[in-house]
């Protein structure tokens, strides 16, 4: 094991990776020469040359569904998006075409493409850069959808999204980069589509992915010193989504929470929220709750902001609403 | 729907707004002209110097991105404009809001993220907008800005004949963004629907680290117009003068013909992409190369050459553009933070039933009926 930054984790991963194997690329813009918007790639151009560390222009679509192409005809392209508010750009060739080929031609071709991207609000970037919107990309049938929400984590399932076959959706956060960890040093592959229970607990299960992850176990911990046992499921992937984690989950625990960084209507939380009363209506104690952001396009006033975007604070305060209405007693 | 204002230009440091029949252009002895050209960018230069030191003291927040080096563009180009003109540019747009009008005050309190600021706070650095200068909005999606300057010209064409008082929309855009299929899409529709429109491209050589060459097939720039048969012209944008007579008459042809023009003005950034940018991707060379090209030494030199301009001067204009710099920052720094109870006024302009007005955490459900929050 190895404490390392999440961002480190990703640069290391990629590199590891592309030295195994001459067919991995990466395409995006100011990933080379610039070294990275966020600093990801810095140093990879050096090592691996423009051939395999490619910068683009700005133009989302067009290398985007180049990277379909080129995986199409077994390249193993990673593309990394400057952020995620700029793949909106890039939808059609996700949606329409990364995600529809290899069902569309009968499983005749395949896209074996990696597209990475950080979401993320509270950095005052004002409403169209501030978004997750990875809900958008969950809905999807054809895309595998992953959020790593610590270093660890990260290279488990960037190894795994590599190795697919078949287009992954690789969520980073802004928020997230500089938080460390211990990192694996062996060859660590998670599975993808796999949930993993950050925390177990006994009275409370709270339902997380990426940022909110961190911001659940923040608050598992401050209420373990109110004699409350939060159990911390952390999805990692949300599509596929490990329905059974989270519903043997809630029967033990009687009670859940979802939290999450993005608006709540349609939301994870509601897809959540809906295999809970399908698949443990009978165990449930109380309503199900989702904290959410507000639903307003992210402000750029820093007060504003705020009061938009979900913090420990909140959950705890649910978590304590939900105990409360349950008699729960400790 | 914007309010039409075609009042005056408010607000202007220097200088005076143009009105309707002022097509003659500039000329070099035009003393009074050169100098409020000099004047202006000096302003604009502290302005930015000042929003770049209020960013270290964490004042502004985000990302915020400088026209230092670009301010015999935005001088010559704003100068250029008519009040009723509508402009849509990018997230580098501090010294265009102020040179198309709005008060610097209520600019450097968007950046503050305050009530009074030009968008109220919800907008920051990258998303400034003026309904009463018809600044149509800073747009922080590369590119995101072009098709709705086309259509604001649609809008344009749909309602006035060409006239030289016809209103036209200037779309400003960086080298980079003509990498972005948005660009091609929308010269293409100007073309065909012949709209009244001239898009700018700032050329600074760079997109992020990116350089044109680079970036670009064809870096001549002006010359993409002639895929969609839309005359292009490359300017010196060091030179107020030059490009203010350029865009006169661009944007005179513009108004009287209603069909699009493109125009790439070349000028150098001084700094990095954005105030936390140390732009180390840069040769020494290279930032000399763009010092050197700083459009305010040589507009001085040229001044002082014609003996329009002498030290004293210098000194007093400085003085007194870094005076009303100072005055704007102290305005921002007392305007109050927007009220937390208005975070669900602004999401829709006719407020929908069942709007969903809900804090984080808060039940879907009041205790004891089925009403949701959907008022504050
Ligand atoms: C669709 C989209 N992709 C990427 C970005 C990130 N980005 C912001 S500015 C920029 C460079 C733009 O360069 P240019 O058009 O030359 O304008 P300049 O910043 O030089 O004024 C990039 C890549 C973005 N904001 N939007
Ligand atoms: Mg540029």
């Amino acid at each position: 094991m190895t404490i390392k930054t999440y961002r480190q984790t990703l640069h290391d991963t990629l590199a590891e990776e592309m030295r195994k194997d001459p067919d991995i690329l990466l395409i995006g813009e100011e990933i080379g020469h610039f070294e990275g918007s966020y600093k990801i790639t810095a140093g990879l151009l050096a090592e691996f040359g423009p051939k395999r560390v490619k910068d683009t222009p700005i133009a989302e679509e067009g290398f985007t569904g180049a990277a379909i192409g080129a995986a199409m005809l077994g390249l193993k392209p990673v593309v990394e998006i400057m952020t995620i508010n700029f793949s909106l750009v890039a939808m059609d060739q996700i949606i329409n075409h990364a995600a529809k080929i290899h069902a569309m031609f009968g499983g005749q071709a395949n896209v074996p493409l990696v597209i990475r991207t950080p979401g993320g609000g509270g950095q005052q970037l004002g409403a169209s850069h501030s978004q997750n919107i990875e809900v958008f990309y969950a809905h999807i049938p054809g895309l595998k959808v992953v959020c790593p929400s610590n270093p660890a984590d990260a290279k488990g399932l960037l190894k795994a999204a590599i190795h697919d076959t078949d287009p992954v959706l690789f969520l980073e956060n802004l928020g997230l980069y500089g938080t460390k960890g211990e990192v694996p040093d062996e060859d660590y592959v998670l599975e993808i589509g796999k949930a993993n229970i950050a925390k177990s607990g006994t009275d409370i299960t709270v339902i997380s992915y990426s940022k909110a992850t961190t911001v659940a176990l923040e608050v598992a911990n401050e209420l373990a010193h109110e004699q409350i046992s939060v159990e911390v499921i952390d999805l990692r992937s949300l599509r596929p989504l490990d329905r059974k984690t989270v519903v043997e989950s809630v029967r033990k625990t009687s009670r859940a929470v979802v939290i999450e960084d993005d608006w709540l209507t349609y939301g994870i939380g509601a897809e959540i929220a809906a295999t809970i009363q399908e698949g443990a209506f009978d165990y449930l104690d109380a309503p199900v709750r989702r904290v959410a952001a507000a639903e307003v396009p992210v402000p750029y006033s820093k007060p504003l902001e705020l009061a938009s975007l979900p913090d420990a604070v909140t959950l705890s305060k649910v978590i304590h609403q939900v105990l409360d209405a349950t008699a729960f007693n400790r | 729907m914007v309010s039409r204002n075609t009042t005056a230009k408010a607000g202007r440091v220097a200088g005076k707004a143009n009105d309707s029949k002022n097509v003659g252009s500039g000329n070099q002895n035009d003393k009074d002209l050169l100098l409020s050209f000099y004047e202006e960018m000096v302003f604009i230069r502290h302005f930015e110097l000042k929003a770049s030191e209020m960013y270290q003291k964490a004042r502004i927040g985000g990302y915020c991105h400088l026209n230092l080096g670009e301010e015999a563009t935005v001088v010559g180009m704003m100068r250029a404009t008519q009040t009723q003109d509508y402009l849509f540019t990018t997230y580098r747009e501090h010294g265009y809001a102020i040179g198309k009008g709005s008060d610097p005050n209520r600019v450097m309190a968007e950046l503050f993220g305050k009530a009074d600021g030009v968008s109220r706070g919800w907008g920051g650095s990258m998303h400034l907008f003026d309904s009463e200068t018809h600044l149509m909005g800073g747009y922080g999606i590369v590119g995101g800005q072009i098709p709705p300057a086309t259509g604001a010209a649609l809008a344009i064409s749909y309602k006035n004949d060409p006239s030289p008082d016809s209103p036209i929309v200037v779309c400003i855009m960086g080298d980079g963004t003509t990498n972005i299929g948005a660009f091609h899409e929308s010269l293409n529709i100007a073309a065909v629907w012949k709209l009244p429109i001239v898009y700018v491209i700032v050329n600074n050589f760079l997109g992020m680290g990116t350089s044109v060459d680079m970036a670009s097939g064809e870096p001549e720039l002006y010359k993409r117009g002639a895929s969609y048969r839309i005359d292009g012209i490359r300017i010196n944008g060091e030179d107020p003068l030059e490009v203010y007579d350029t865009c006169l008459k661009t944007f005179k042809a513009a108004r009287e013909e209603h069909r699009p023009f493109l125009i790439e003005a070349m000028s150098h950034r001084l700094k990095g992409h954005s105030v936390v940018d140390p732009a180390k991707y840069r040769s020494a060379e290279e930032v000399k190369v763009a010092e050197q090209h700083d459009p305010i030494p040589l507009l001085e030199k040229k001044l002082t050459e014609l003996g329009h301009l002498k030290a004293h001067d210098i000194a007093l204009i400085a003085a007194k553009a870094k005076e009303r710099v100072k005055e704007a920052a102290d305005f921002a720094e007392q305007s109050p933070n927007p009220d937390i109870g208005q975070l669900f006024s602004n999401v829709y302009s006719k407020k929908p039933a069942n709007d969903f007005c809900r804090l984080p955490g808060e039940p879907l459900f009041d205790e004891h009926s089925f009403d949701t929050v959907t008022e504050r």
